[in-house]
């Protein structure tokens, strides 16, 4: 098993603040756009696909495969999984494989968000687990 | 309008230290300078444009051309990570050709290994997102590993065989940091630092610098060094964008590279010698596919059996000794792949790694993080 890594605070802002607050709720929050109908991650204002305004907050079910993963053996936390995970709803995003064998993962592998507590008073953050599909 | 021809470098210097505990930081950038136009043949009243990136100590380019005692009518800070310099190469051409200066001073330096260096930049946009996976370059690179693996079937003794050719070149040179020539078993055998990236696998750390001399081509005549022209160069970034079609396996130098080898005119089989920007093994294989050197996904195949050794191989590659063995100074691997180009055009590389007849070399790079946003900019330089 992994070693348990302690996860600095995030820094939302206006832009972001909704997805903080969902993932206080253990909620993945994404973004759509109305205009080209493609979601992306992070989430911002303007769509980067299109540069479309019209962005709208969609909640992710949280699950997707593994694009592919590294696993840090030296340093603070080590060893503990990085990884890109596409979900199901189209867009990769960049974070830790957690609670698991590191040495288990594989590209392709189904796994599901599992928040995680970081500082005191701040949101926890979006890791994600394999979920045994 | 093309930038064939319109400008040459006539001056070329790397910094000989690799550990600068009692130097600072602007003295080596000064250092780089000084020998660069030394080996131009110029002097600091003769620059009258400056080029640095974040590396460069102050306020953008205003504190080192103080410092320097400069006195230039154009500037360009331009940050790209460690390709930044071979970027600097085009935009003095870019400024040479407009008229906006003559001669263009372009430095790096900088003291990772003597002193603690600012690498992370608060407020980018992902920062929130992203900063709490403790992403570090080597699993940025091992991904990309992983995932080039994954598609192509590519092996850690492939990415050996590009540490090993390194070690082959730095062999013969004086101040490489890791002189000895290793082989694949000791890469491989070598403590695993991020999945699948051994030590061996990963470039130096080092104190120093570089500094380049971009010239007008009627002050390049006027020289006595020879005459080493820019004729094609391209520059692009790439990132996650929105997380739709990531592709691990491909860098920004697939448009960099080919929109330098269009605006040369010539392609890949006409290279006679290759710096390719080496942070990491997998660094190197997947700039030669994306440069045209191979096809997508024959990278391991290309650099296997010392393709890539002075002398033996097809495509002689990073004679210096490169990131892998000889030099990284600040994290940046930029300035030496032109530098080391430069050398083996003017037929100065040491005569156990010159390539024979070398007329027409590539230097790319990668700056930022390939697996995740990054920029990349190749140049081809001509002997004439």
């Amino acid at each position: 098993m992994m070693s348990e890594r302690s996860y600095p605070a995030p820094q939302p802002n206006t832009e972001t603040r909704v997805f903080w607050d969902a993932a206080a709720e253990g909620v993945l929050k994404i973004k759509n756009c109305r205009s080209c109908f493609r979601a992306h991650y992070y989430p911002r204002a303007i769509c980067p696909h299109c540069g479309s305004d019209q962005t709208e907050w969609v909640v992710s079910e949280g699950v997707g495969e593994i694009y592919s993963v590294s696993v840090m053996r030296r340093g603070e936390g080590a060893p503990f999984a990085v990884a890109y995970v596409t979900l199901d709803e189209g867009p990769a995003l960049l974070t830790n494989i957690v609670d698991c064998d590191p040495d288990s993962l594989a590209i392709g592998q189904r796994v599901r968000v599992a928040f995680k507590p970081s500082e005191e008073g701040a949101p926890p953050v979006p890791t994600f687990t394999p979920s045994g599909d | 309008m093309s930038l064939r021809n319109r400008a040459y470098i006539a001056g070329a210097f790397e910094h000989p230290t690799r550990l600068a505990p009692d130097k600072s930081t602007p003295q080596l950038h000064a250092e780089c300078a000084a020998g660069a136009l030394a080996d131009a043949g110029l002097s600091l009243e003769d620059v009258d444009g400056y080029f640095c990136a974040t590396d460069a100590p102050g306020f953008g380019p205003i504190s080192m051309i103080d410092y320097l005692g400069l006195k230039v009518r154009h500037t360009d800070s331009t940050e790209m990570g460690g390709c930044t310099y071979i970027q600097h190469v085009a935009h003095a051409a870019e400024a040479i050709a407009l008229g906006k200066c003559r001669v263009a001073l372009i430095t790096l330096a900088g003291r990772p290994r003597s002193e603690n260096v600012v690498r992370f930049r608060p407020g980018a946009p992902e920062g929130q997102f992203e900063q709490f996976v403790g992403l570090t370059n080597h699993t940025s690179y091992g991904m990309c590993a992983v995932r080039h693996m994954h598609e192509h079937g590519t092996t850690s003794e492939q990415l050996a065989w590009i540490k090993v050719a390194a070690s082959h070149h730095a062999q013969h040179n004086e101040h490489a940091m890791l002189p000895k020539v290793v082989t694949v078993e000791e890469v491989l055998e070598s403590p695993m630092i991020a999945d699948p990236l051994h030590r061996l696998d990963c470039c130096v750390t080092t104190d120093g610098g570089g500094a380049l001399v971009v010239v007008a081509p009627e002050i390049a005549r006027s020289l006595k060094r020879p005459l080493v022209a820019l004729r094609g160069a391209g520059e692009a970034t790439k990132g996650p964008s929105g997380g739709l079609g990531l592709d691990l396996t491909t860098s920004a130098a697939a448009r960099s590279g080919p929109a330098a080898f269009a605006e040369a005119g010539v392609k890949p089989s006409d290279i006679k010698y290759a710096s390719i920007y080496d942070s990491f093994t997998i660094t190197v294989l997947i700039q030669l596919e994306d440069l045209g050197f191979c096809a997508k996904g024959e990278g391991g195949k290309f650099v296997a059996d010392g393709n890539l050794i002075s002398g033996t191989g097809k495509l002689p590659f990073n004679t210096d000794g490169g990131g892998l063995c000889s030099n990284h100074p600040m994290f940046r691997g930029g300035i030496t792949k032109v530098i080391e180009a430069v050398r083996q055009l003017r037929g100065e590389a040491h005569p156990a790694v010159q390539v024979p007849d070398c007329d027409l070399a590539v230097a790319t790079g990668i700056g930022g993080s390939l697996g995740a946003r990054h920029g990349a900019a190749t140049v081809i330089l001509e002997r004439q």
